[in-house]
This record gives structure tokens, C-alpha cells and sequence, in this order.
């Protein structure tokens, strides 16, 4: 025997709280029935302004339309009103006379518009007067909007939210329209004085006139509105009066029905009346805890705790009061406002910042390290973080100006207090920061350690820096030093200028001697690559170069691809090739049947999916050497058209690019080098955020950047320099590598050296036309005449088997 | 030839078919097997492929009995099996030279 449930109120508050009982399966313990005042379905009240003035069909804002409440086996007495109701038989009585029973009821009355008392509201027949109207129902909407276009102006009593927005609906009606407000302010319970009168500025530009401290005695007219009659005196002429003072709570029936009322309906946490526990409240017309809402959040809050607890759901359920953060618009102006409005306590921390001429206002209230109240007027890109720390009681960072912008990056602390456990901080290998608080927790207390175990940083690697923060927060300052990160590569104990002098000292050529000299004779496989690197750079033609030291790359001169082929990389000087050159490409991608040709970033073309023991044959095959695309060198030189086609290239960006190319290809560097030059300040080919780049400015000038990057750090380049010629970029980018491969620390890319040694730094000694700069020069020249073509190897390989991949059986 | 050669124990030719510090495949039967070089002169025998994302082990870098998957960069012992860097290990295979140079695995 399902139960019976009279609900009285069919507004946003009843109509949401019916959904949440069905949504806990209400319907198979309750037959419902719902009494509405209004002849309709149940709409949102809050998008009135939106019907008023004209940007929403009415039909646009209702929640649930009549069909709803069939569907749903709700019974709907649309446009009845209940008249009375019988706790002691527990009956509702309607305005036709009809009788219900009920065994739960739930009054969702709501509330209705305020009337502050004042004259003249009536005519003389007793009847509303012409061109009075309040605004708070969908009808209102019609009356308004049927009555401003025959009217010259309006005027709106009231500047709270309502008020405004009914302003604003006005405005579409092409009356003038006067805004009449009883407060110091306009919106005084979400805005302070300040707020308010930056709101009332950008108002008045908007064409609204604002009038504040006036209260309205009567209304003026005989037949109609002819105008306002204030208390102090003065008058104001308009022919029509719109008034949104507030709400009033509709407890009339309930208050005659015995409960308890103060300001609205008193009810308990369960939202029930304090006086009968089969009358639930909700809505506005419920008093919880001494507070009375007019907002949706609430609302919501308020039926689900009434729908879980009506339902059995959860007995336990009960509702704690709301706070009330809204973030809306108001004309078009972005608001949020939350809890305070101004300090309470003398010891209350107060932020601020203003800047009127764009509207724009910000304010904390800072209580004991926790939000109590903000204000966000104008620019709210920051209210969602705000809403959460006053909603969560957040203790906010010390450094209270990041809460109000995003300037630079927040301070650590705070970020790491803030970010979620979950938040995945390596995205290489999907690393969250729970994972690196619990193996810290577990004992690791350096970054090595910590990324070796939990493989954090051990992809790209430009989460390093996040993990490394992450293990001083945890560790609170007792981070275990780890004296490797000062070394040039793990296995060797020494910096780079330490390891650097001793390898010249002790002639040392080989990678194994490195070791043995240097390390106590142990391998270790992870400094291998960087050595060999060094070692290149020391010797040059001189080094001992024993292939194993290398990456399977730089042994076999091609990309490794995840399932162990290859990528086959040609270089194409600048980006500009040749039919002929295009032609042998597809030739041999065509003989290989090469399962993918792919032009590459740096303006060349990829051959993917090779089998090693194809490698040396398709370079033959192809006639053109090696692109680098596989190693820690100089990569490539992306080119824009420059001043020989483009009609704005002031500079020749292709001739300059092809030339660096030939030049400094195959250049052995600490990490790779991507650069690019450009015809002109338009940078197309995106020489700014290039290792290195130059670009061709007017009155035949190069700029140099260095330091740029695109990738995993995104970095825009410091200009190193401006020159007269492209044989003096040539010159000053071949001083730079050369600094750079002499002092970067292994996969250092030169956004972070650039950064770590400064760009006057390195002005210093790359511009130096003395010794340090001559030095530069000879060393680059000494390193580029070295240079070989690693793909002729193809001829004569380096080692026995070197593209083989399995060796056959022997046969005995 | 002075070893009992069993069904399981396989000859892989001269060591100087590996270049030294490199390691290389080998199929024997169905199984294929990674067999490195060490600079010290031993011979090590994996499996050939890594558990993590089945990178070709015998491309790997290797110093002393640590081998380093050229793929992701996971880490085993290449005496022992065991990772080191990552959370799977490796199977291992007894291999050895003999006095001629030659290269032997038992699998």
C-alpha cells in the first residue's frame, strides 16, 4: 500500500524536490500529488530576465513540462491553490473545496515579490495601477514587455540582482530606464561600496540611470504611472514602475495551520517543521538554522536531503546549511560573490584590488588563513578556485596575490597542497602525485631515487622539475643530497669542466679508459652515451670511438621505432630539394616497400618501418647523406622562402639556412639542436623558438636567438644578438654551439642552458672578438672538418655484423 | 671440441661474431634468445625481448651485468634476471666460452 504525498508548490524548489524522491525510487512508495499556482508546468525562475528581454522563448525555460508529470504518475493540479491545511486529519484543503488526505506533505510554497509600503500602487477603482507591475513570474514577463513599447521610460525599484537584470530586459524595449535604489549601493548583498559603485559606472555606460538613497513614497498618476515621489522630496518622471524589492516567504497557510514561523517556515535538519515530522519544508519558504535562501544551490541541497530522508534512503541524512558563493552575470558584467561582503572582525585580512576604468574589482576576506568572503566583479577567471577553497575551508597560500591572478607560477606549497593525489604528474609514463608523495613516504628521499622507482620523469623528462618539488615538500626540507646531479654523467664522479681537464690531462680517447681511470673500472651503461658525446666533442678526429658506447641509433644511424625497425632520415639542406632527389626517394621507398613516407617538422622526409639489414642498401640506394635525425647533434635548419619568392622577405632565409646546414651537420652537441631562419619579422618558419635562429630584419640585419624551444618546454629564444651579414650568423651560431658542447651538462637542450648560464653570460663570450671568441672559432672549425658522413658506412661497416640484428646458427 | 654437448647445450660460433660490449640474437629452434659480450670478456644469454614493451634487448646498452632496454630505458641484470629499473624480470641462460673462443648456451 503505497503512502500518500501532497506537495504544495509546483515552483523550482517543490518540482526538484519530487525529481529527487523519484530518483530514489519514491514512486513505488508514494502516490503524489502536486499543487501548483501558476497554469503551467514548472519553469526556471531565474532565466525570467532572459524571456523579458527576448533572448529565450518562454517555452525555452520550462524544467518540466505538463507531460512530465504523467509520465511520472504525478497527479498536477496546475493553477490551484491550496487554501488550508488539517494536520490533525491530515487533509489539504484546495481553493475549489476539494479535499486530499496525505500521509507526508511537503510545502514548497516559495516566496513572492516584496512591496515596500508605499502610496498610489492602486488606483482609485482599487485595482493594481496601470503601469505597476512586479517582476516575478513568467505572466509579469508578458504584462512588462506588452506594456514598455508603449512607454518613454522606466523605471525599476530596486538594485538588488532582480532588479538589474529586470533593467536590463528594459533596456530591449528602447525606453530609458532609472534604476531606483533605497541602499548606499547597488547589489549591497553581494557587493561592498566599492564594488557597487564601479557596478553603478559601468551600468550608466550601458545607458542605465541609476538613483541611489531615494525612497519611493508614491506613486505618482491618476489613470496611469506618471512618476515617482520620493521621501526626501524630489520626484522623478517615468510611465511605467517595475518593482523587485525582494521576496517575501509565503508562509501564510502554514502559519495558520499551526507551525512554527519566523521569518519563513522553521525546520530541523531533516527539513522537516519543528512542530510535525509528516510536513516537510523546502525552499524559500523554509528557515534553517536562522537562515532564509533566495538561491538555487541551496535549494538543491535542501531536496536531497529531504528526498533521502522521506525516501528511508538514508535516515541518517541531514542537510547543514548552505554557503552561498554565486557567480553570475548581471548586464552582461561577469559577479561572483561569496559568504562576506565586508570584514566582520577587527583582525579580518582584507585584499583588494581595483581597477575602475575596466570594471574590475577583486576581494578576499581572509579569516584565520581561510576564506570567509571574496568578490569578484568584472574578471571572475578565478572564482571557480576561490568557490572551492571557501566551500572546502581551504587554508589559502601565504602569498595571497596568486589567488586573485595568475602571475608567473603559483609558489610551490601552495600548489602542492592544492593538487589532488590523483594528478598525474609524469605524463610519459602516468605517474600521479599519490604515487610520488607514498614512495617518498617509502624512504626515497632523492629526486634520482624517487624517478628511478616510480619511473616519474624517466620519459621526456620535463616533469623533472614538478617531481623534484614534490620531494621537497614531502621531505620538508630533508631531501637526501644527491651528489650526482652535479656530475656531467652519473658513472663518473666529476663536473663537466673537472671531467673535461683530467680526460685532456690523461689523454684519455676511449670511453673504457674513462672508466677505468676515472670510475674504478665500473660500467656503468647509463653513462656511456654522454661520454661518448664528450669525448667526440674533446677530440674530434682523434677520439676513440668504440661503438658499443653508443645507442643503437648512433651504432646503426637510424631512429629505433617502438616495435625495432628503423627510420630512414636523408638530409634535405634547408628544406629545398630536387625532382631528382624526390624521385630516388620514392624510388626506394617503393623497393623497400617502406610502410610509411612522412614529411617530417624539420622540412625532410621520413622513411618508416625499415628492417636494420636494409639499412646500409637503402642508403646507397638513395645517394644523399644522413639527416641526424637520430642523434644528439645538430638536426636541421627550417627554412621560409626568404627574399627570393615571398614578397616580404627582406633577407635570403633559404640560401642562409642551406649554408648552416652543409656547415655544422652531424655536429656532435650535449643535447639535439633544431634551428631555423627566417625572411623577415614574420618568423614563418618559427626561428624564435629554435635551439638556434635567425631572422632577417631590414636594412640587410640578422637577428640571432638562441635558447628556443617548442617541445616538451616551450621557451622563447633570447636574442643573442643582431649582425650585419649571413657569414656573421654563420660564425657567431658556430661560437655558440661550440660554448654550448663544451659546457652543457648531457641532454641539456639550450632553452635550460641558456637559462641556467644567462644570456648576458653568454654575450659575453660568443660577442668577444678577442681570445675566448677566436678560441670558439677554431675549436667549431676544428669539430666541423671532422665531419663525416655516417651513412657511408654503409660501404665499409664499422663493426662485424653491424646491421644485423640475429646472427645465423653455425652449422657444425 | 672438449664439452659434452647435451640436447640443451647449443654452440653459437666464434665470439668475435658479437662486437665487443654488443650483444646479438639468436634463434635456436623456436626460442630466440639475446647473447651480449662484455668489455670484461664474459657472455651473457636472455630472453630476447623486454616484458615491458617487447624492445629488442640485443640493441640494448650494457656495462658490466647491467643491460638497459634501448626502448624505455628499463634495467636488468643480465646475470641474474632480476630488474632493476622497472617491475619484471628477465629470464636468463647459463652461456660461457670455451677454450677455442666459442660461444655456448644451455637453454
Amino acid at each position: 500500500m503505497k503512502q500518500k504525498l501532497v506537495v504544495v508548490g509546483n515552483g523550482m524548489a517543490g518540482a526538484r524536490t519530487v525529481e529527487e524522491i523519484l530518483a530514489r525510487d519514491g514512486a513505488a512508495q508514494f502516490d503524489i500529488t502536486m499543487f501548483g499556482d501558476e497554469p503551467y508546468g514548472n519553469y526556471n525562475r531565474i532565466l525570467l530576465s532572459n524571456v523579458l528581454n527576448g533572448t529565450q522563448d518562454p517555452r525555452d525555460i520550462f524544467l518540466n513540462p505538463l507531460e512530465w508529470y504523467s509520465e511520472h504518475g504525478i497527479e498536477l493540479r496546475a493553477g490551484q491553490r491550496v487554501a488550508s491545511i488539517d494536520r490533525a486529519n491530515k487533509t489539504v484543503t484546495a481553493a475549489d473545496s476539494s479535499q486530499l488526505s496525505y500521509d507526508k506533505l511537503i510545502i514548497a510554497t516559495g516566496s513572492r515579490p516584496f512591496i515596500p509600503p508605499m502610496q498610489g500602487l492602486k488606483g482609485e477603482d482599487g485595482e493594481d495601477k496601470p503601469g505597476v507591475f512586479a517582476f516575478r513570474t513568467l505572466d509579469d514577463c508578458h504584462k512588462i514587455a506588452g506594456y514598455a513599447v508603449k512607454c518613454r521610460r522606466a523605471a525599476v525599484i530596486g538594485g538588488g540582482l532582480l532588479g538589474l537584470e529586470a533593467a536590463r530586459g528594459l533596456l530591449n524595449y528602447g525606453v530609458e530606464v532609472h534604476v531606483v535604489h533605497l541602499a548606499g549601493h547597488l547589489m549591497e548583498a553581494q557587493l561592498d561600496a566599492e564594488a557597487g559603485a564601479i557596478l553603478r559606472r559601468t551600468m550608466e555606460r550601458m545607458g542605465v540611470h541609476i538613483h541611489l538613497e531615494k525612497a519611493t513614497t508614491d506613486v505618482l498618476g491618476e489613470e496611469g504611472v506618471t512618476g515617482l515621489q520620493f521621501k526626501d522630496g524630489e520626484t522623478l518622471d517615468c510611465d511605467m514602475v517595475v518593482i523587485s524589492t525582494g521576496i517575501k516567504p509565503n508562509v501564510e497557510i502554514a502559519r495558520e495551520c499551526g507551525l512554527t514561523v519566523e521569518r519563513a517556515v522553521v525546520v530541523d535538519d531533516q527539513m522537516r517543521s519543528v512542530d510535525d515530522n509528516d510536513v516537510y519544508v523546502v525552499g524559500e519558504c523554509a528557515q534553517h538554522d536562522g537562515r532564509v535562501y533566495g538561491l538555487v544551490a541551496p535549494l538543491w541541497e535542501q531536496g536531497q536531503a529531504l528526498a533521502d530522508h522521506i525516501t528511508g534512503k538514508n535516515p541518517h541524512a541531514a542537510y547543514r546549511g548552505s554557503k552561498i558563493a554565486t557567480k553570475l552575470k548581471v548586464m552582461g558584467v561577469e559577479l561572483a560573490s561569496m559568504g562576506l561582503v565586508n570584514p566582520a572582525k577587527d583582525t579580518d585580512e582584507v585584499v583588494r584590488f581595483a581597477e575602475p576604468n575596466r570594471g574590475i574589482y577583486k576581494k578576499l576576506i581572509i579569516r584565520d588563513g581561510i576564506l570567509h568572503g571574496a568578490i569578484l566583479l568584472g574578471d571572475t577567471s578565478k572564482a571557480a578556485h576561490l568557490m572551492q577553497c571557501f566551500d572546502r575551508s581551504t587554508p589559502l597560500p601565504e602569498e595571497r596575490v596568486s589567488l586573485l591572478f595568475d602571475i608567473g607560477a603559483p609558489t610551490v606549497g601552495s600548489t602542492m597542497i592544492e593538487m589532488p593525489e590523483s594528478t598525474q604528474v609524469c605524463n610519459c609514463n602516468g605517474v600521479s602525485k599519490g604515487a610520488i608523495r607514498k614512495c617518498i613516504e617509502g624512504g626515497k628521499r632523492s629526486l634520482r631515487s624517487v624517478c628511478e622507482a616510480t619511473r616519474a620523469g624517466m620519459g621526456c623528462g620535463s616533469c623533472k622539475p614538478l617531481v623534484q618539488e614534490i620531494v621537497e615538500w614531502v621531505c620538508e626540507g630533508q631531501v637526501e643530497e644527491d651528489p650526482s646531479i652535479h656530475y656531467y654523467v652519473p658513472g663518473v664522479p666529476m663536473s663537466k669542466p673537472d671531467l673535461i681537464a683530467t680526460i685532456r690531462e690523461h689523454g684519455l680517447r676511449s670511453v673504457s679508459s674513462v672508466f677505468r681511470q676515472l670510475a674504478g673500472g665500473v660500467e656503468d651503461p647509463g653513462s656511456k652515451m654522454g661520454l661518448a658525446s664528450l669525448l667526440k666533442t674533446i677530440w674530434g678526429a682523434e677520439y676513440d670511438d668504440e661503438r658499443d658506447s653508443r645507442f643503437i641509433n648512433d651504432r646503426v644511424h637510424a631512429n629505433i621505432q617502438k616495435d625495432g625497425t628503423f627510420s630512414v632520415v636523408p638530409r634535405i639542406y634547408g628544406g629545398v630539394t630536387t625532382p631528382d632527389d624526390l624521385r630516388k626517394i620514392a624510388d626506394v621507398a617503393d623497393k623497400y616497400a617502406v610502410p610509411m613516407v612522412k614529411i617530417t617538422g624539420g622540412q625532410r622526409i621520413d622513411l618508416l618501418g625499415v628492417n636494420k639489414e636494409d639499412l646500409p642498401s637503402m642508403w646507397r640506394d638513395l645517394g644523399m647523406p644522413s639527416g641526424h635525425a637520430y642523434a644528439k647533434s645538430f638536426r636541421t635548419c627550417k627554412t621560409c622562402v626568404g627574399s627570393e619568392f615571398c614578397r616580404f622577405g627582406v633577407g635570403d632565409s633559404t640560401a642562409l639556412g642551406i649554408a648552416i646546414e652543409r656547415r655544422f651537420q652531424g655536429l656532435e652537441s650535449p643535447g639535439k639542436m633544431k634551428l631555423a631562419t627566417a625572411g623577415c619579422p614574420r618568423n614563418c618558419s618559427e626561428a624564435t623558438v629554435k635551439d638556434l635562429g635567425a631572422i632577417a630584419v631590414e636594412g640587410g640585419k640578422w637577428e640571432i636567438y638562441v635558447g628556443g624551444g617548442a617541445g616538451a618546454h616551450v621557451r622563447k629564444g633570447d636574442l643573442m644578438c643582431v649582425v650585419e651579414s649571413q657569414d656573421e650568423v654563420i660564425q657567431y651560431m658556430g661560437r655558440f654551439m661550440q660554448y654550448y658542447r663544451e659546457n652543457g651538462k648531457y641532454l641539456e637542450r639550450t632553452y635550460g642552458f641558456v637559462e641556467r648560464i644567462g644570456i648576458e653570460r653568454i654575450r659575453e663570450i660568443v660577442l668577444d672578438n678577442g681570445e675566448l671568441g677566436h678560441r670558439l672559432d677554431t675549436a667549431i672549425q676544428a669539430a666541423v672538418e671532422s665531419y663525416q658522413d655516417p651513412w657511408q658506412e654503409s660501404e665499409v661497416p664499422a663493426t662485424a655484423s653491424q646491421f644485423v640484428s640475429t646472427l645465423p646458427m653455425v652449422t657444425a | 671440441m672438449n664439452q659434452v654437448i647435451t640436447k640443451e647445450t647449443q654452440c653459437l660460433g666464434s665470439l668475435d661474431r658479437i662486437p665487443v660490449g654488443e650483444g646479438r640474437q639468436f634463434r635456436i629452434g623456436d626460442t630466440t634468445i639475446a647473447v651480449f659480450r662484455s668489455r670484461e670478456g664474459n657472455v651473457y644469454a636472455t630472453q630476447a625481448e623486454c616484458p615491458h614493451r617487447q624492445g629488442r634487448l640485443a640493441d640494448g646498452l650494457n656495462g658490466g651485468t647491467t643491460l638497459v632496454c634501448p626502448l624505455h630505458g628499463w634495467k636488468f641484470n643480465m646475470a641474474t634476471g632480476e630488474a632493476l629499473l622497472g617491475d619484471c624480470a628477465i629470464k636468463t641462460y647459463r652461456a660461457w666460452t670455451d677454450d677455442a673462443g666459442d660461444i655456448w648456451v644451455e637453454l
